[in-house]
């Protein structure tokens, strides 16, 4: 849950980093907490303050947390790596999928080789049907990257961004340390 | 001063100097590129950090800044961290797959080896 940082008269990160004094409704308090000053330092110089606030005041209370994390994630990407930022990131996991479905399309073929074996030689013939489909990328969700980005500048951004609750996404957000054990530096 | 101004300069109602640090990534046919940008990023950030990248890389970095511009604006929660979301779990989903088939792989070379073994009985 988000905490509010001026309950305890600390201004929060981002009053602190404007210089500024964190009054009772600042929208910036219950996500960026004064312990957590780079969170806030990256989102401003990547995104602005107020670019923050107008996106801030566009989204429903609920929503506010997740949004500003999902900031602070490409905010940091954007900082360690200038040219491609996140997109480096969805290359690389683009480029893993792409691998994995053709290692799992591989093996598939393999098993059911084994499985027409197995049937000639009297085993049970079954074993094919235990094989799952490989589902396909939902690219309607996925808008194109276009050009296809080369990684060749691009630094490891997975798995060292700003962590918090999560919301909708649950476990799986970036941010989140659920689920996050897929091989590579990333 | 650039006789066709480009998209930025355009929309921002401005000169298009000679030396505009826009104008080689923005062309004038092209305006919900940068509007999308500035929506998201500001355009003085982006000349900012346009500015501090050499020459050779801002072609690359306008994409990337476009193609996260125009993702946070379809989806104002998660922007493109949506999309890494999605290729992890993904990653996860075909991760489980590929070593289910393989434990099945496994299984079926037991079973045909045996199957020969038992042949030679």
């Amino acid at each position: 849950m988000a905490s509010s940082s001026n309950s305890y008269n600390s201004p929060c990160a981002a009053c602190k980093f404007l210089r500024r004094k964190c009054m009772p409704g600042c929208i910036f308090a219950p996500y960026f907490p004064p312990e957590e000053p780079h969170k806030f330092a990256n989102v401003h110089k990547i995104f602005g303050a107020s670019n923050v606030t107008k996106l801030l005041n566009e989204l429903l209370p609920h929503q506010r947390e997740d949004a500003v994390n999902s900031l602070a994630y490409e905010a940091e990407a954007r900082v360690r790596d200038p040219v491609y930022g996140c997109v480096g990131a969805i290359s690389y996991l683009q480029r893993q999928v792409h691998r994995l479905q053709k290692e799992l399309d591989a093996a598939n073929a393999d098993l059911a080789h084994y499985g027409l074996s197995t049937s000639a030689a009297g085993a049970p013939g079954n074993v094919v049907d235990l094989v799952f489909q490989p589902q396909p990328l939902p690219s309607q969700q996925l808008p194109p990257l276009n050009p296809v980005y080369r990684l060749s500048g691009a630094s490891p951004v997975m798995n060292q961004m700003p962590r918090g609750t999560g919301g909708s996404y649950g476990t799986f957000l970036p941010w989140n340390n659920g689920h996050d054990q897929q091989g590579g530096n990333m | 001063m650039n006789p066709k101004r480009c998209a930025a300069c355009k929309y921002l109602r401005r000169r298009c100097p000679k030396d505009c640090v826009f104008s080689p990534y923005f062309p004038p046919n092209d305006p919900q590129k940068f509007a999308c940008v500035h929506r998201i990023y500001g355009a003085g950030n982006v000349s900012k950090m346009l500015q501090q990248l050499p020459d050779q890389t801002r072609a690359e970095a306008v994409e990337s800044l476009c193609f996260e511009a125009k993702c946070r604006v379809d989806d104002p929660v998660y922007g493109c961290v949506g999309i890494i979301h999605l290729l992890k779990t993904q990653i996860q989903k075909t991760q489980n797959e590929l070593a289910k088939t393989q434990a099945e792989i496994a299984v079926a070379q037991t079973k045909l080896s045996q199957t020969h073994i038992s042949d030679f009985m």
